[in-house]
């Protein structure tokens, strides 16, 4: 029985592997051995492909644009949605039920239906190819996502922290961020965690609402598939790179990431 | 279960959150509707058309191909991976050092981006040099997937459980991580079977996550465009072409304006009620 168990695990792991195996078996190989036919692993071994990304601006460029629109779409997220969840995890109040459900409909309602209106709603505020209109666009999914798991997280704080904080004479600002910010610092960060990811994967609006000084890697990625022909190895080396910023982010939250995955409601 | 007061004031700490999702959500859905019901020649210009596009988008073969297709793709990820997620999740280490080995790797392909995770899948299966179709064609199927349909949906179904299975995992393992050791020393005790175990004590502290997970998954597969897109383009044919991708190539592709808004409004009502449903259920669990 437990043999079977860790071999179904084993067999899952793997399963997950062998895709991004070959991605990276393929970032390492030259396009002449690519299109030569199918190898195990690199018989050129070579960083060429690497090493256009690194010296080419358009490539390079589109790294540093989306990693500044996630950051500020995790900033904006985090802090907007702080003291929402407060609000909705201690009191009642006038629609707060038909609030919160209002505010969870936009994390499934489908990008695709937003693509159109979004470019003229941020062509009218000039910010269209800006970092900004892709952070704030983001915010569609993520402060409803936030929202929802820093509820959680700040649920599982008994009431009665709150209250003696309050007769020790500790103003609402003061309370909240000296004493309760600390008591829920993992949801926080599994919160940032989720919004940094949900920006991070995103492509079709970060594709639309950019043109030529912010576009985000993903996009840079579509046009080099379509214009520049056949050029593998350098597709799967800049796919590969995207990997890098997920394996940290996930490293820093891997105590926390069940919980976090279960939205603070476990 | 926290009590809660009443206290109206709480509004004024929603109202960034309120103000910045309406931005986001009220003005491009209000768009929507308006070119839903309009019409125009030149730019500028629009005419009232009333309910013409939404007769013109129910009427459709097109629409009907692409919602059916979409319920078949939703209906048949979450029969695999719902079961699969939580088969995985009871097989792994619940202490040691490999949990945290385990729970990393498994998250690893949530947090790829999702056209990368399309452009990875699209160099595994290419029939020539792609490990899956290349081991395919040697072990003597004929498998290329820009050329046959069934091929297509495999893969693209492949691609779905390798990419978001994990995620069933990780909340159906946060549910069995919450239950404390004494229920399994008292199921011991009693000489429970294995399959006791599972229906009475690890599935029922399992719902509440499950809700989680089939809500996200089904949410996520109804709106899915960036993966399938890169992979198959919607083809061979408009074989793998869902709902996301029909509407975006009817909006930026023709810029059949109304037709899409009508179907944007369609898809968006039809989201809508399943997530009230959902939200319903997951409620009155969490009530009681």
């Amino acid at each position: 029985m437990r043999g079977v168990k860790i071999l179904l695990v084993f067999i899952y792991i793997l399963f997950l592997m062998l895709p991004i195996y070959w991605l990276l078996n393929m970032s390492f190989k030259t396009t002449n051995e690519i299109l030569g036919g199918f190898s195990w692993y690199p018989q050129e071994f070579t960083l060429a492909s690497y090493k256009t990304i690194f010296t080419d601006s358009t490539w390079y460029s589109g790294y540093i644009n989306s990693l500044s629109y996630v950051l500020m779409n995790t900033v904006i997220s985090v802090s907007l949605a702080l003291p929402a969840a407060y609000a909705f995890s201690r009191y009642r109040f006038l629609g707060d039920k038909h609030l919160f459900f209002w505010l969870l409909s936009n994390r499934m309602a489908p990008p695709a239906v937003f693509v159109l209106p979004f470019v003229e709603l941020y062509s009218a505020m000039q910010l269209f190819d800006t970092p900004l209109a892709v952070a704030l666009a983001h915010c569609l999914f993520n402060v409803p996502l936030a929202v929802w798991i820093l509820e959680g997280f700040m649920s599982g704080v008994p009431r009665e922290v709150d209250e003696t904080a309050y007769i020790d004479g500790y103003s609402f600002p003061h309370f909240f961020v000296k004493i309760f910010m600390p008591l829920i610092a993992a949801g926080i960060g599994v919160t940032a965690f989720f919004c940094f990811m949900f920006s991070w994967v995103e492509m079709l609006l970060a594709k639309n609402l950019t043109s030529v000084a912010a576009k985000p890697i993903v996009a840079v990625m579509t046009r080099t598939a379509s214009t520049a022909g056949y050029e593998l190895g350098l597709l799967a080396a800049a796919g590969a790179l995207t990997l890098i910023p997920g394996v940290i982010v996930i490293w820093f939250v891997r105590k926390h990431i069940a919980k976090g995955f279960a939205l603070g409601r476990v | 279960m926290i009590t809660k007061t009443v206290n109206q004031k709480a509004w004024f700490l929603v109202l960034p959150v309120l103000f910045i999702v309406a931005l986001n959500a009220i003005i491009p859905l209000m768009t929507v509707v308006n070119y839903s019901v309009q019409d125009t020649f030149s730019p500028g210009v629009f005419f009232f058309e009333g309910t013409k596009w939404y007769r013109e988008v129910l009427s459709s073969p097109r629409f009907h191909g692409a919602l059916g297709r979409q319920f078949m793709f939703t209906g048949i990820i979450l029969l695999i991976e719902i079961p699969l997620g939580v088969a995985v999740a009871l097989a792994m280490p619940r202490k040691g050092p490999w949990v945290s080995v385990c729970l990393v790797l498994m998250a690893l392909p949530l947090l790829i981006p999702w056209n990368v995770v399309g452009a990875m899948w699209n160099i595994f299966a290419l029939p020539d040099i792609g490990l899956l179709g290349y081991g395919l064609n040697w072990l003597g199927f004929d498998y290329n997937y820009t050329q046959q349909p069934f091929a297509a949906w495999a893969t693209v179904i492949l691609m779905d459980v390798w990419h978001w299975t994990s995620l069933v995992v990780l909340l159906a393992y946060a549910g069995l991580s919450s239950i404390p050791d004494a229920y399994y020393q008292a199921a011991k005790i009693d000489g429970a079977s294995a399959f006791a175990v599972f229906r009475y004590i690890q599935l029922p502290k399992m719902k509440r996550v499950l809700i989680i997970a089939l809500l996200l998954r089904f949410m996520d597969s109804f709106m899915v465009y960036t993966e399938p897109f890169v992979l198959t383009g919607g083809g061979p044919g408009n074989s793998t072409t869902f709902l996301s991708i029909d509407l975006v190539k009817a909006a930026i592709g023709e810029f059949n304006l109304g037709i899409a808004a009508a179907m944007s409004i369609l898809y968006f009502l039809m989201t809508l009620l399943v997530c009230w449903v959902f939200y319903t259920v997951m409620m009155r669990g969490e009530e009681s």
